[in-house]
């Protein structure tokens, strides 16, 4: 799967969508393939505020469990309730209906520090070696 | 050799996993297939209709001679000198101190033609192991290992694909923990009605040549390749005992409910007797035990057991069920603690998961009508 050219990404395998101040997070195709059956997905509460870089939930595969990170600063405004009954979407739509959260963002210039969809690619190039 | 220039092992099916796109791991000292599609689309193959297993990870040794029953005894719990030929038993491999080294499986081929099936990771130990104890008896060990491959197919169609790719005749000979020889395309082939799953199913020993031909007929057959993963998740279901996880050399049987693979009845002085006789006549003081959680979350290998917000035990292993759509586990918990029924709590990073003990296995094969 093409990775979405509108889309930022991170080295820990995580994307965000920008629309005006709002941030929506999720997982890439390439780590939810990485991971195999997505099962449990602990997300933080609405209201809760997450920093660039840091621990913002965990995700659990029947493999094994992994931490999530958060791209961007900002106020949780949604987390996507679906995924309590439906982790799967995370492996079947990663970058729709498979989204985790979104946030208020609170230092639109972080973006700046993030990967393009090309650099992204070239990343796990790379790390696939 | 020294961990920095040991390469890993391939099994003679190695070039089919690559070839069907399987995710490789190392797993003891072996590259093997973890998953091919994904590990719930494999385990539901297996509890659905048929899947195979690349076990050829496992170690294989036949023992030959007159006395080669007899140090078979010697080196099991259990007594598998009562075995006519074409026939199998689960047994463990003790230590003097009742520690158990391995769990294995003994078949009778012959009168004087035995074969042990020990785990991957301790397939060195007991070599050595056996090695060292046979040098008493009129008997010979023959390392299988890596002059065959082993195939396990597993599931509620697993003998119906079978029967045409290895002949009804042979396969429905097999009644269950039985085994038999017969020829495959030119190559010896050995199955047995055994397997790791909870299904029905044979596990097949085949001449190394013939391992790939045998792999690919089966795929034909419409058996599902599964791997690693799968295996796992549905011998946990099952409560089949993990060698490492759920038991170790610091493990006796009758902590985890292998009393039944202890025999003493025919006076055999087989290693770690003495042990297990005290061992036997004692209260144990842990129980292993199935959990299941009573909410979201996943318990696994080495989660704290809590009750009353004491530790009282250890998940051996824990994952997530995909038969049943929650996380089970087993681990040991003091006896008044391992009632079914009994609720307790299972430390997950610092989360308190509710968990409750529920009878042994998890999961058991519907009764065919």
């Amino acid at each position: 799967m093409v990775s979405p050219p509108e889309l930022k990404y991170t080295k820990e395998h995580e994307w965000v969508r920008v629309e005006g101040d709002s941030g929506t997070i999720g997982i890439t195709d390439y780590a939810q393939d990485q991971l195999g059956d997505i099962v449990f997905v602990e997300l933080p509460a609405v209201g809760a505020e997450i920093s660039a870089a840091q621990k913002l939930g965990e995700i659990e595969s029947v493999k094994a469990v992994s931490e999530l990170f958060a791209p961007v600063s900002g106020e949780v405004t949604e987390a996507n309730d679906g995924l309590a009954d439906s982790p799967e979407s995370v492996n079947d739509d990663p970058y729709g209906d498979g989204w985790l959260i979104k946030v208020r963002l609170s230092d639109p210039a972080e973006l700046d520090k993030l990967l393009s969809a090309d650099e992204y690619e070239a990343f796990i190039e790379a790390e696939g070696d | 050799m020294s961990p920095e220039t040991e390469t890993l092992l391939h099994t003679p099916l190695h070039g089919e996993h690559v070839a069907l796109g399987a995710r490789l791991v190392p797993f003891a000292g072996w590259e093997m297939p973890v998953q091919y599609a994904g590990i719930v689309e494999e385990h539901n193959a297996v509890r659905g209709a048929a899947g195979m297993f690349d076990v050829s990870h496992m170690g294989r040794f036949e023992v030959h001679g007159p006395d080669a029953g007899r140090f078979l005894r010697h080196v099991s719990t259990w007594d598998v000198t009562t075995l006519a030929p074409g026939g199998g038993h689960y047994a463990a491999a003790c230590r003097e101190d009742g520690g158990i080294l391995d769990d294995v499986y003994v078949f009778r081929l012959e009168d004087e033609r035995w074969l042990i099936v020990v785990n991957a990771s301790n397939a060195p130990k007991m070599r050595d192991w056996m090695a060292r104890h046979v040098a008493q008896f009129d008997a010979r060990l023959v390392d299988r290992h890596h002059s065959t491959a082993m195939i396990a197919v597993q599931g509620p169609d697993a003998l119906a694909r079978l029967d045409a790719v290895i002949g009804a005749d042979f396969v429905r000979s097999l009644k269950p923990r039985r085994c038999g020889e017969t020829d495959w395309e030119g190559h010896t082939l050995f199955a047995s009605r055994t397997g790791y799953t909870g299904e029905d199913g044979l596990e097949l020993v085949i001449e190394d040549q013939g391992g790939p031909a045998l792999w690919r007929a089966l795929l034909e057959a419409g058996v599902t390749p599964c791997g690693l993963g799968a295996r796992d998740t549905l011998r946990l279901e099952a409560a089949l005992l993990l060698y490492g996880n759920d038991i170790d050399e610091e493990t006796n049987p009758f902590e985890v409910g292998l009393d039944w693979v202890v025999t003493f009845d025919d006076g055999a002085e087989f290693l770690g007797r003495g042990a297990l006789v005290r061992a036997k006549e004692r209260d144990v003081t842990r129980r292993l035990v199935c959990l299941r959680a009573l909410d979201r979350g996943i318990m696994r290998h080495g989660h704290a057991i809590r009750n009353d917000g004491a530790d009282v035990g250890v998940v051996t292993s824990g994952g997530f069920s995909p038969t049943l759509g929650l996380s089970i586990g087993l681990g040991f918990v003091p006896p008044a603690l391992g009632e079914v029924g009994c609720r307790l709590e299972v430390d997950v990073r610092g989360k308190a998961l509710p968990v409750e003990v529920v009878p042994r296995p998890l999961y058991k094969r519907p009764k065919k009508n």
